[in-house]
């Protein structure tokens, strides 16, 4: 009798990359639905244009590479980058916009630096960044949920807008409460003045506010199933918080609230989705809070003296490049380091 | 602890992971006893250590509990005859190593009549030996850790000068699935145990013992109670542990049991806790009270893959084939033979092997219970290893040095406080085989410590060469100035001298013909009183007539040498003029 002799361990956990990878699309349905619900059909079309795109791009490059499909296709790593860039677009993003960036997104800063496992960036964020630099003018073509826009795009419309059928969409887009707020203060206008402004609801943006609890939600779901840790979450969050809440109550009249920050803009989905990106993320405990603390601290910083209405993509980035100094110098000790 | 005592306080360790035990596959039927096959195979090195020298030769006969082979080297145990029987070969053959490499071992062939050497037991009398001796003993007679690491007890036994042992830690918590050889060995043989816990205390007296069984065998607990309470141990308590692999590391129980923490890098006695395996417990008693070596174990025939799972005591050397054989043999789609557990133990190519004093267990499994290696992913860093590694260390960067070779690094990322335990390698999304990785740079630094240490020690070598000819030069040098420094002065002294004489005349030179005259004059005086004592130069009396001719022979030879060499001197002599005159002319 011959046997394999394969090395121990002999058994292994179930799961594998695309059930983690599938556990954080599962989390992010709440929140997509209500994109959706509250912003109509564009949001489902950026997301089906940023699919089909990083499908092809991945398997371009694996066809090029000689590597084999089926696996690296599989593994929904591909899918959950198109779906982070697609939900960070404006609902009324012409098509190519989302097929643009998702396209830079993986070949560039995914795939050629050998694809998962080895970018240094987090992929769905240099995506965006390039459209955001490249493309201000349709980066910024948001619309006001949908009952505040009386009269606004259909579905139909919608779609003409985003292949460029439809000829006058500036009317009926609108900045969103992050820029709206950023540039009403930048203009010395009192805060109180500017939040009466229909487009802000109870805690932050009309209709954003309840999209960032539908993301904490699903944040929710990730750490109950131990897919995330709640140090990047709480460290980003945690930053934000402190800081805009120094500076509110320093001077209320000219700063955001700190529930307005954590309500807004990208910073619910950048906690628990998009900085938790554990490849470009450092991997010791400290290492993750003070990684996360930097970009809660970035973003703050753009959202309130930056050319930017939000930062979550740019704080990412940046304290994506220290990372890997992060993972050098909080190492933690190993058992039996510390004095027990 | 008895029924009833307060709850002992226990302590978490980081990492580890909840499993299947799968114990009830093997744990429901007693042990077993294996009939000593026809043929026993005993590998030379059956312990972490160095290996041992044969004290036997083919052919000759053995009886049950014989030394075999000696044990070579302060950390190393030797072998006995598990059977009588004859020496049937000492050679090289297949044995239970990850390499697959086959190595010395002695074959007997057992004639059946189990017929033992002499024993002396020392029963309780082992309570009037010193520790030294009782450690002696337990060399001889060959016992070493029986959970699997298979370190010599009585070296582990020692803990070091100026070390005291204060808490005994004996170890029953059998962590990995499957095995169950110490549960049943707990469950039948309690007072062997206990009895071997005695003979522990005595040898270092610590101030507390405690006994770790996992609470998922509560039959274990019950019984080694009732054997505490018999034995009169009093101060001895059973601590009910969770079940959580790898609580049955040696760390990871001590610090479950005391809340210590063994040093990064260092042994138990650091924190005053000595670990001893229940196997190993009951060896000792065996060895004490019927003086019997280490000549067989229990093991756990296990898995879905064998007919009958249960637990058989087997002579060492029986071959594996025949524990299976004895299980019924094996169920249709059996896939891999493991020796040990599904963590930490490895998959063996065959069945045709010995059993050694380290295997513990033999799991048969089919291939839907424990599944093929899938195909390794890249790694997401996704740290679901991290928060698995009980010995906190970051598997994932380690594993990105050891596919490096950056051993420098991989040593500063604590690769040697790795336990081989394998939960980073369950855990992983990405299918890495990690604890490959881990075990392949751990033998890479190995490696290369030895040969840095080669290297450092033909450096001093070359070093001392280097500073030895250095020296040696040094000290010609001295010589030849302090011999010119001598010729200068003495010529100095001479031409002064000549330079004095001159000026003063023949009145410096009159002392020194004294002087000389006076020398010869003792000398021929020294010449007359020896001739008058009657000393004349030895050996050339009483020679026979035809020693005489051959000295007279030889002188003649000589002064015909002497002659010759004359003769050619002056015709070279001649020739040499010849030729410049000749040279001349040209």
């Amino acid at each position: 009798m011959r046997f394999q002799t394969p090395t121990s361990p002999h058994t292994a956990a179930r799961g594998d990359v695309s059930r983690v990878m599938g556990q954080v699309l599962l989390a992010l349905i709440p929140g997509a639905a209500l994109y959706i619900a509250l912003f109509g059909i564009g949001v489902l079309l950026n997301l089906l244009v940023a699919a089909v795109t990083a499908y092809a791009c991945e398997a371009l490059v694996l066809h090029l590479r000689r590597r084999p499909l089926r696996a690296t296709l599989g593994d929904n790593s591909a899918l959950l980058t198109a779906c982070l860039l697609a939900l960070a677009l404006p609902p009324l993003a012409p098509w190519w916009l989302a097929a643009l960036g998702t396209a830079f997104a993986i070949l560039l800063a995914k795939q050629l630096y050998g694809g998962i496992g080895y970018n240094p960036f987090n992929p769905a964020m240099v995506g965006y960044v390039v459209l955001l630099i490249s493309f201000p003018r349709e980066m910024t073509l948001w619309l006001p949920p949908a009952w505040l826009a009386e009269g606004g795009p259909g579905a139909l419309d919608s779609l003409a807008i985003a292949f460029g059928a439809a000829a006058d969409w500036d009317a009926i887009s609108m900045a969103t409460p992050l820029d709206h707020s950023r540039t009403q203060l930048g203009l010395n206008a009192l805060l109180g003045e500017v939040r009466a402004d229909p487009r802000y609801g109870l805690l932050g943006g009309s209709g954003w506010e309840w999209i960032s609890l539908a993301w904490l939600l699903g944040g929710l779901y990730l750490l109950w199933r131990r897919v995330i840790s709640w140090h990047i979450p709480v460290g980003l969050l945690g930053s934000l918080l402190l800081l805009s809440l120094a500076f509110y109550i320093g001077d209320a009249d000219s700063y955001s609230p700190p529930w307005f920050h954590l309500l807004s803009g990208g910073a619910m989905l950048g906690a628990f989705f998009i900085a938790t990106d554990p490849v470009s993320a450092p991997s010791s405990a400290r290492g993750k809070l003070i990684f996360a603390a930097g970009i809660g601290a970035i973003t703050f910083i753009i959202r309130s003296w930056g050319g930017y209405p939000d930062g979550i993509a740019f704080g990412v980035l940046l304290m994506n490049i220290a990372a890997p100094t992060i993972d050098h110098f909080y190492r933690p000790p190993a058992f039996g380091q510390r004095r027990g | 602890m008895k029924p009833g005592d307060a709850k002992p306080v226990l302590w978490p360790f980081p990492g580890g992971l909840q499993l299947a035990d799968e114990k009830h596959i093997s744990s429901e039927r007693p042990i077993a006893r294996l009939a000593t096959p026809a043929r026993l195979v005993l590998p030379l090195r059956q312990h972490i250590g160095a290996a041992n020298q044969p004290l036997v030769s083919v052919g000759e006969r053995v009886l049950k509990g014989q030394q075999i082979a000696s044990a070579e080297g302060y950390i190393s145990a030797p072998v006995h005859a598990p059977t009588s029987g004859t020496v049937a070969a000492i050679e090289e053959m297949p044995v239970a190593h990850p390499s697959q490499l086959p190595a010395l071992c002695i074959a007997i062939d057992s004639d059946g009549a189990e017929e033992w050497v002499e024993r002396q037991p020392l029963g309780d009398g082992y309570r009037d030996l010193a520790p030294l001796e009782l450690r002696n003993l337990l060399r001889e007679r060959g016992i070493v850790g029986l959970g699997g690491a298979t370190f010599p007890t009585a070296v582990k036994l020692q803990p070091g000068p100026g070390r005291r042992i204060d808490t005994l830690i004996i170890n029953g918590a059998e962590c990995e699935p499957y095995i169950s050889c110490d549960q049943l060995l707990m469950r039948e043989r309690a007072a062997d145990v206990v009895a071997g816990i005695a003979v522990i205390q005595h040898m270092v007296s610590p101030a507390q013992t405690l006994i770790g069984v996992e609470d998922n065998k509560p039959d274990a607990i019950d019984a080694l109670q009732r054997a505490l309470a018999e034995a009169g141990l009093n101060d001895t308590r059973v601590v009910s542990v969770p079940t959580r692999y790898p609580t049955g590391g040696e760390k990871q129980l001590i610090r479950v049991l005391t809340g210590k923490i063994v040093p990064s890098g260092g042994l138990p006695a650091e924190v005053g806790a000595l670990c001893q395996n229940v196997g190993t417990c009951a060896a000792i008693a065996d060895a004490v009270y019927r003086d019997q070596p280490l000549i067989s174990r229990i093991v756990t025939v296990t898995g879905r893959g064998v007919a009958v799972p249960q637990n058989l005591e087997v002579p060492l050397g029986a071959p594996m084939a025949a524990l299976i054989e004895h299980c019924g043999g094996y169920v249709d789609g059996v896939a891999r033979l493991i020796m040990g557990g599904p963590m930490m133990g490895f998959a063996l190519p065959g069945d045709e092997l010995p059993v050694t004093k380290g295997c513990n267990c033999l799991l048969a499994s089919l291939a839907e219970e424990l599944a093929p290696p899938q195909a390794e992913q890249p790694c997401i860093r996704c740290g679901a290893c991290v928060e698995a590694c009980p010995a906190e260390l970051l598997p994932q960067q380690l594993y990105w040095y050891a596919r490096a070779g950056d051993l420098e690094q991989a040593r500063q990322h604590h690769l040697f406080d790795c336990i081989d335990c394998g939960c980073c390698a369950y855990v992983c999304p990405s299918h890495i085989p990690l604890v490959q990785y881990y075990r392949h740079a751990k033998t890479a630094v190995a490696a290369a410590e030895r040969e840095r240490e080669k290297a450092e020690v033909a450096r001093q070598r070359h070093e001392f060469r280097q500073q030895r000819i250095a020296r040696a030069e040094r000290e010609k040098a001295e010589r030849l100035a302090k011999k010119k420094a001598a010729l200068e002065a003495s010529k100095r002294a001479a031409k002064a001298k000549a330079e004095a004489s001159e000026a003063s005349g023949e009145a410096a030179e009159a002392p020194r013909q004294d002087a000389i005259q006076a020398a010869i004059e003792r000398a021929r005086k020294k010449k007359a009183a020896a001739a008058a004592a009657g000393v004349v130069p030895k050996n050339v009396d009483d020679l026979s007539e035809a020693q005489r001719a051959r000295i007279a022979a030889v002188e003649a030879r000589r002064t015909h040498q002497r002659e010759a060499a004359g003769e050619a001197a002056e015709q070279a002599g001649s020739d040499d003029a010849g030729d410049k005159r000749r040279s001349a002319g040209s």
